[in-house]
């Protein structure tokens, strides 16, 4: 298992690369260390909520509010901004509140049993419709923000921005998040057989609510990033964001039937949808052609997961030991 | 007298509808059949009879056409026949009533006798009204009083039972299989079964009728044939057999060694479970688990004994009972409860409770164990390997290094990965679900003997087990559960394949 993801995430890299020197033939400029930069900064957001939604995904759930979460935390932000509320206490609320809204999609899912898709389909309408009910629909301009606000992500520290930052903290503490504590275990035992991680002493429930918990946290923080990186706030930012992060995350390698997927996958799945997204204008090709492109992006990654589950299917079938015991009850 | 002879003589020359010459399967590592014959009479019931593993569902699925014979002739009135599908059994007239019925709880009773064969209309629509009023037929013509236009999810068992039959009959068949029956019924249920198996007889169906309860086999079958580890031993009419006889074949050999049974220093007790009752799947179990005792359960398939095992390491609530560890009373509100306080389940079903397909060894070694191997909330990998390399080295886990997916490993060793990861765990108590069902016998030693020498250590065991000479072999004392209930409990020299058999299908008395 570990081999394949090994190969599937060099493989993922060597298409990054290909993708990067495809556009550098038609516009050399864009490989530069500082645009560069600026794809990476750029897609910050995305790979942020793609480490929160592989958690998810890890355990066989779908958070489909994530989008939604993002955009009012980043109102919830604005707002608190123009009431005055200094940058540190912003921060620390839309983490709280994201995390609150993750929690109340994680309590749907464990206490009622209801499929993730169907809470976070619901959640997500529920999240934007509080954004209008908050603003009557009206906007947060540029000029009504702060500029302490609109700086902070911008703010470079040896030679990358703030928000650059934030995101490499994030995936750094997703790695050892992940690969060395309990809870990461707990993701890929209750994703890979719920029923054997309920024999093991894991609670499946409690598992994803966490997963819930830590997306939403994700989202909430996001939110202020977003807004204050783009300095508008209204009720569709983000609008069908969700959908790009959870194909971020097909594209790195999580199984979306959950047990498998890596930080490095979404990581780099994230980067190579970033990537596409930024290059695809400056080689001139149309917004039209480019949705397309991605979503080809997206089914060559999925055929490409079921290609090499069905090989490990294969591998076990070799030993056809549990065959047997069909044979001889 | 004389009519009575010819009688018998006229029965004794009438073919067979169906049956199996030399008929072999072999899976990898298993002969499950070996050159079996089995003949099928038109309204007649022929009991199929054997332990656990003698071959009887082999038998059904190559039967309706899941499984082909690796050798031998199936015979259909005489004719040379093949079923290389369930479609080409069906065509042939063969259907069988599952021990879980297979069908569509969302479909209407109409819907699930028709699905595959529904009358169509001029258009080649589905023609429901006549689908409805020919399900009306087949169901009165059985004494069933079901409404055809019902989903099945309201029906019960029993009456979920009637459509199947019904199924069975309106594809006319004239082989019917019934495996396991009654094994969910009530007593009234089953003796509307019986009456349908009667009047299945009187419109001349021959009936493959597959049961481990003796009193419904001389209440219901006309002959009987037993298997024993997948070879014919014999067959003959029910009128010329008795019990005894059958359980004589069905269990008649030598106990193996590969059961390398230790004699082990039984020390005080360790769990005691006092009237434990659970709604609908056991009632008022009590027992006594000593310190370095192997204790097996055994009984039928569907007696409570899983259900038991898994309301002691809190799956499941009982309503009633208390089960102490030691002296203290154990309160199971879950899976972490009963794990902390020292029992833990090695359950019967690895692919779905036991592994983590997908993770690595080492990783599902750790999994219960996390707390120990780790520090301050962050895992020790370190530690991890050296946990894993202590347990599975004792148990001879082959694999290409403990970084490999579990789900690589063979059968066997998948098992002693799931072992290995309660052993870590450090239990008092380690009940053990069937634990070498389906796997090889190299493997199978090697769990003996590990168990023998987890006892030998201290470790309470208890085994649950379906296999006689498994349960005879490794046990120090055996409870046999009937129905939900301990039927009897034997040891020493009343541990006998005999009473087992006998407790276990609910004869009474012992074997002299």
């Amino acid at each position: 298992m570990t081999g394949i993801l090994k190969s599937r995430e060099a493989i993922l890299a060597l298409a990054i690369l290909a993708l990067l020197a495809l556009v550098a033939m038609r516009f050399p400029a864009f490989i530069l260390p500082g645009n560069l930069a600026n794809v990476l900064t750029d897609t910050s957001p995305l790979i942020i909520l793609a480490l929160g939604q592989m958690v998810v995904i890890l355990t066989k759930c779908i958070d489909l509010s994530i989008a939604a979460s993002l955009a009012l935390c980043g109102m919830v932000a604005g707002l608190l901004n123009m009431a005055g509320v200094p940058i540190a206490v912003i921060l620390l609320a839309v983490i709280v509140l994201g995390a609150l809204l993750g929690a109340f999609n994680g309590l749907l899912v464990w206490k009622l049993g209801i499929p993730s898709i169907v809470v976070t389909l619901g959640t997500m309408t529920i999240y934007r419709g509080i954004i209008f009910l908050l603003t009557a629909g009206k906007w947060i301009n540029a000029h009504q923000m702060s500029p302490e606000f609109k700086a902070f992500p911008r703010a470079m520290i040896l030679g990358f921005p703030v928000m650059t930052w934030i995101m490499i903290a994030i995936v750094a503490i997703f790695a050892v998040l992940i690969y060395r504590t309990p809870l990461g275990r707990a993701f890929f035992a209750v994703g890979g057989n719920p029923h054997a991680a309920v024999y093991t002493g894991i609670s499946v429930g409690r598992t994803q609510f966490a997963a819930f918990v830590i997306s939403g946290t994700l989202a909430g923080l996001t939110g202020y990033l977003w807004v204050a990186r783009y300095a508008v706030a209204y009720v569709d930012i983000a609008g069908g964001f969700e959908l790009d992060v959870v194909a971020a995350c097909v594209i790195g390698g999580v199984a979306i039937a959950g047990g498998a997927g890596s930080v490095a996958g979404a990581v780099m799945g994230a980067l190579f949808l970033g990537i596409m997204k930024n290059a695809l204008p400056v080689v001139g090709i149309s917004p039209f052609a480019q949705m397309a492109i991605s979503g080809i992006a997206i089914l060559v990654a999925i055929a490409f997961n079921a290609r090499s589950s069905r090989q490990k299917g294969r591998i076990i079938l070799k030993q056809a030991e549990h065959r047997t015991v069909e044979g001889t009850a | 007298m004389l009519t009575e002879t010819a009688l018998a003589k006229g029965a004794e020359a009438m073919a067979p509808v169906l049956s199996f010459r030399g008929i072999t399967k072999t899976f990898p590592g298993v002969r499950a059949l070996d050159g079996v014959d089995l003949d099928l009479y038109a309204g007649k019931v022929t009991a199929l009879i054997g332990e656990n593993g003698a071959g009887k569902s082999t038998v059904v699925k190559i039967l309706t056409g899941i499984y082909q014979p690796d050798g031998g002739t199936i015979l259909v009135n005489g004719v040379e026949t093949h079923f290389p599908t369930a479609q080409a059994a069906a065509k042939a007239g063969v259907t069988a009533i599952h021990q879980e019925t297979v069908l569509f709880d969302e479909l209407t009773v109409a819907e699930n006798i028709f699905i595959g064969h529904a009358p169509r209309t001029r258009f080649g629509l589905i023609d429901t009204s006549a689908m409805e009023v020919e399900a009306k037929r087949l169901l009165t013509s059985i004494g069933a009083d079901l409404d055809p236009r019902i989903r099945l999810r309201e029906l019960g068992i029993a009456s979920k039972h009637l459509v199947a039959i019904a199924r069975a009959l309106s594809i006319d068949a004239s082989v019917v299989i019934m495996d396991e029956p009654t094994a969910a019924l009530s007593h009234k249920e089953i003796h509307e079964l019986y009456e349908l198996v009667e009047k299945l007889k009187a419109q001349g169906k021959a009936i493959l009728f597959i049961s481990h309860k003796f009193d419904e086999i001389f209440r219901i079958a006309d002959r009987w044939t037993v298997f024993r580890d997948g070879q014919f031993v014999g067959s003959g009419e029910i009128a010329e057999v008795t019990e005894a006889r059958l359980v004589q074949l069905m269990v008649g050999r030598e106990v193996d060694k590969i059961y390398p049974k230790r004699p082990a220093r039984i020390g005080p007790p360790v769990l005691t479970v006092a009237g434990y009752s659970h709604p609908t799947e056991f009632d008022d179990i009590g027992f006594t688990l000593h310190q370095g005792e192997i204790l097996g359960f055994y009984g039928l398939v569907g007696a409570g004994r899983s259900e038991l095992m898994q309301a002691l390491f809190g799956i499941t609530r009982p309503s009633k009972g208390a089960c102490r560890i030691d002296d203290r009373v154990m309160v199971l509100r879950g899976t972490a409860d009963a794990i902390s306080a020292g029992i833990v389940y090695v359950p019967e079903d690895r692919g779905r409770q036991g592994a983590v397909k997908g993770l690595p060894i080492f990783q599902n070694v750790t999994l219960p164990s996390l707390a120990k191997t780790s520090r301050s909330g962050f895992l020790r990998l370190a530690e991890e390997f050296r946990m894993t390399r202590d347990y599975t080295s004792r148990l001879d886990l082959r694999a290409a290094s403990l970084d490999q997916d579990v789900g690589l490993l063979s059968g066997g060793n998948q098992q002693k990965v799931v072992i290995a990861k309660w052993l870590a765990t450090r239990p008092r108590v380690i009940i053990l679900d069937e634990p070498t069902k389906g796997i090889d016998i190299g493997s199978k030693a090697a769990v003996h003997d590990f168990m023998s020498e987890l006892a030998a250590e201290g470790l309470a065991v208890i085994m649950v087990s379906s296999e006689i000479p498994e349960v005879l072999g490794m046990s120090d004392r055996v409870i046999v559960m009937r129905e939900g209930r301990i039927a009897a409990e034997f040891s020493g020299d009343r541990m006998t394949p005999e009473n087992l058999v006998r407790a276990a299908a609910g004869i009474e008395g012992e074997a002299a």
